[in-house]
Formats: C-alpha cells, structure tokens, sequence
C-alpha cells in the first residue's frame, strides 16, 4: 500500500484557511469596535491583508519575470502566472471592500462610490496593468513565445507603479490633502498579523498551484498528436 | 559604431518608406482631428468648458493618434516577415529598436504642430508663438515616453490577430503618469504658473523617458527573438 504523498503547497493552504478563520474570529469578535468608525471598521482585518499580500504578488511576479527572461527557466514561467492572477484577483477584492468600507463611511449619505485618493486610484490602475499582462498571454498561442513576452510585459508594467503612484499624488495634492494614517490600537494588531500570513499562505497556494497546472499543460503541449492511421492500417485491422 | 549604424539605417529606412508613402501621417492626423472635433461636439458649443479642458482634450486626441501610429510603424515589419530578416542580416535588435524607437518619436512628436494649432483654434484658447514653441517642447517629451513602451509593445501586438485590442490595453494604464504630467504642463502653460509646478512634471516626464528607454531597450531583444 502507498501513501499518496501530499503536495507541499496544500499544508500552506490549510494552514492559510485555519488562520484565517482564527484571526478573522478575533478581529469579528474579540477586538473592540473603533472608536468613530464603528463595526464596519472590521472590514480592515481582510481590506489590508489583501493591500498587501496584492503587493507582495506583484513583486513575486515581477521577480519570476527576471528569473524567466535570465534563465529560460519554465518554473519560474508558472510561478509568474500564479503570482500575477493571484495577485490580481486580490486587488479586485481589495478594490471591493475598499468600495464597502467607503460606502458606509466616507461616503455615506451620498451618492459616491468612488474617490480620486492616492491609494484608490493607484491600485485600480494596478490591477488594470497586471489584467493588461494576462490579456496579452491570453492571445498568445506559442508557449516559449508566451513566457518571454509575459515576462518583458510584466517587468514593463511593475516599474511603472511608483511612477503612477507619484503622478497621482502630484495630481491630487493640488486638491486635498492625502488621507491621515491610521492608528492602529494593540488589541487590532493581532488579528490584522494573523489575517496577513493566512492570506499570504492562501496565496502561495494558488501561485504553486497556478504553476503546476501551467507546467502540466506545457507538457500536454509536448506530447506528440496521436499518429493518423494509414488506409491501409485502418482496413486491416 | 556598428551599433549606431545600423541604429541610423533602420531610422532611414523608416523616415523613407514614411516620406514616399505618406498615407500614414495623413490618415492619422485626420484621425486626430475627428478625435478633437468629436471632444467639443461631446462637450457642446459652450465655450467654456472647451477651453477649460483643452489641454486634456489636445493630449487625448494626441494620445490615441500615436497609439493607431504606433501600431501601424510594425505592421510593415511584419509583412512578408520583414523583421526576421532585418534579424537575420544581422541586426543587433537592440539597434533595430533604438532605430525604431527614434523614428516613432519623430512621427509622434510631428503629429504636434499639425494638431496643436487646430485644436488651441477649436477650442478658442489664446497662444502666442512662444507659447506655441513651449507646448511642443512639452509634446516632445511625451512622445519619447509614447514610443518607447509603445515600441515594445507594438512589436510584440504586431504578430497577433488582436493586435488592435491589445495594444490600447497594455499602453492606456501604462501611460497615465505621461497623460496626467503633459496635460499639467500644458495646463500650466496655457494658464499661468503661478506656484511654480511646471518644473515637476517636466521632471516626471523626462523620469518616464529615460527609465522606458533604458528598460525597454534592453527588453526588446526577448520580445522580437526566437528562443
């Protein structure tokens, strides 16, 4: 009898999903309400993990793309996928909640679902970036082809944040002022740490997953087509 | 000095085939055109608010002409194959995209002279000459941050049937510190700079230029090479 060894991405995963459950425990139910703010302020214990673990993608897929592009490397092709649609999907749910927490706080009462903050705006154009990087591999049939192009897109994209996060801050600091940073009390700390490395895990999971269905459909790809039988084969057998 | 060269023939090449056929200027810059007479039917006859926005309109109607340009500058490349056998003769790729890069640049920043006055004249904003010299200043430097992402990334769109799609998705998020900072400038320079702003967004642009054309150059030679 053999044991079905357990792929080393699935204790991540599982580790990932238990501490989410704990930290978002402690930060539904056992951290204090804010002060002004209020419960919806709990949406902060998923809304900044999300900020950064998003971050964290971005700059892995960014890595993987000079891994690509030096060695050739098919891995590092998979993990680049993994790393930008992980990532994407993250700043599509940070943008999310980012528009419910608004919702019920800066905009309430009003009509507004959108602000031209720093931070708001940079992240949209992010994920439009990085959503640009899947739409070229998407149209692109050739494999090494769509590792090499990925990577230069890729690399091409993420050296463009800082410049689009200055350019927005110039732009708005005619207007107002960027909003004040929180001030984070001790009891919130924890579950935000907690939640951090379980969405952190959660996604390392998804990259090495991403990845080896990306490696397996190389090797599909390789894999000769079926040779088309003779008539003369095809007659006698 | 290889590299130069054959950095200097590709322009030629381009600025040529550019000067003999000339459809593609003319049919751009129509296109620009239509784009700025479109912006004021969208906003309506008021004067108002035409002048008000005519620098984003400008650098709009300029920003969507050099993407159907830039598209176009590889389309001739890939007819027949023409780019495997500049690559085959051999031309370094990195000369082959500087060569480009530079032609693009020329083509873009030309677009400037023939729009500019047309739109500052539909939207009825007054500028002496001198300002006139200052805003293609402006426009120039912009177009050396259009064409040298626009270059990679046309290269690359070239090949593909969807070319016409991808290229404004890829290029549009990435140019918006270009956009935000030329659209500044020539605000500025339209209106008066009273707080002394000009100086920073000159300096993005010219951060944009020098870093795109750093990176993408030493990039190109993945994107165009077989492996």
């Amino acid at each position: 009898m053999t044991l079905r060894r357990i792929p080393w991405e699935h204790w991540f995963g599982g580790a990932g999903l238990a501490l989410l459950l704990i930290g978002s425990y402690i930060g539904l139910f056992v951290a204090p309400p804010e002060r002004y703010m209020g419960e919806v302020q709990r949406i902060m214990y998923v809304h900044l993990p999300c900020a950064w673990v998003s971050m964290v993608c971005f700059t892995a897929a960014f890595a993987s793309a000079i891994g690509s592009l030096w060695t050739g490397g098919k891995k590092w092709d998979g993990a680049l996928v993994g790393a930008i649609e992980a990532g994407v999907v993250l700043n599509v749910l940070l943008l999310i909640q980012g528009i419910v927490w608004g919702r019920a706080t800066w905009w309430e009462g009003t009509d507004k679902w959108w602000t031209w903050d720093v931070r708001l705006t940079t992240s949209l154009l992010m994920c439009l970036l990085f959503a640009g990087v899947l739409a070229l591999r998407a149209f692109v049939e050739d494999r090494e082809r769509k590792a090499s192009w990925s990577a230069v897109a890729t690399i091409v994209a993420y050296v463009d944040v800082p410049l689009v996060y200055f350019c927005v801050r110039w732009m708005r600091s005619l207007h107002q002022p960027q909003s004040s940073p929180e001030t984070v009390s001790s009891l919130m700390v924890t579950p935000l740490r907690i939640n951090s490395f379980a969405v952190l895990f959660i996604a390392i999971w998804f990259i090495a997953r991403r990845a080896r269905i990306e490696l397996m459909r190389r090797q599909m790809d390789e894999v000769p087509l079926p040779r088309r039988l003779t008539p003369q084969e095809s007659a006698g057998g | 000095m290889t590299f130069l060269r054959q950095a200097l023939a590709i322009l030629r090449k381009d600025l040529l085939i550019e000067w003999r056929g000339r459809s593609r200027l003319f049919s751009v810059l129509l296109f620009g055109v239509v784009t700025l007479l479109l912006f004021s039917f969208a906003v309506g006859p008021d004067g108002g608010a035409l002048e008000e926005n005519a620098s984003g309109f400008l650098v709009l109607a300029l920003l969507l002409s050099s993407t159907l340009a830039l598209s176009e500058s590889f389309r001739l490349e890939q007819e027949q194959r023409a780019i495997e056998g500049l690559l085959l003769v051999p031309v370094d790729p990195v000369a082959l995209y500087y060569g480009k890069v530079t032609g693009n640049t020329l083509f873009l920043f030309l677009l400037g002279p023939l729009l500019m006055p047309i739109a500052l004249g539909l939207y009825g904003v007054p500028a002496g000459p001198e300002t006139l010299l200052r805003l293609l200043g402006v426009w120039g430097l912009a177009a050396a941050g259009l064409s040298a992402p626009g270059s990679l990334y046309a290269a690359m769109t070239s090949r593909l049937q969807s070319r016409d799609v991808l290229l404004p998705i890829l290029l549009f998020p990435l140019l918006v510190p270009v956009l935000v900072a030329a659209v500044k400038a020539i605000d500025l320079l339209l209106s008066g700079d009273p707080m002394g702003q000009l100086r920073d967004w000159l300096l993005l642009l010219v951060a944009f230029d020098l870093i795109y054309w750093a990176l993408c150059g030493i990039l190109f030679p993945q994107a165009v090479e077989e492996r």
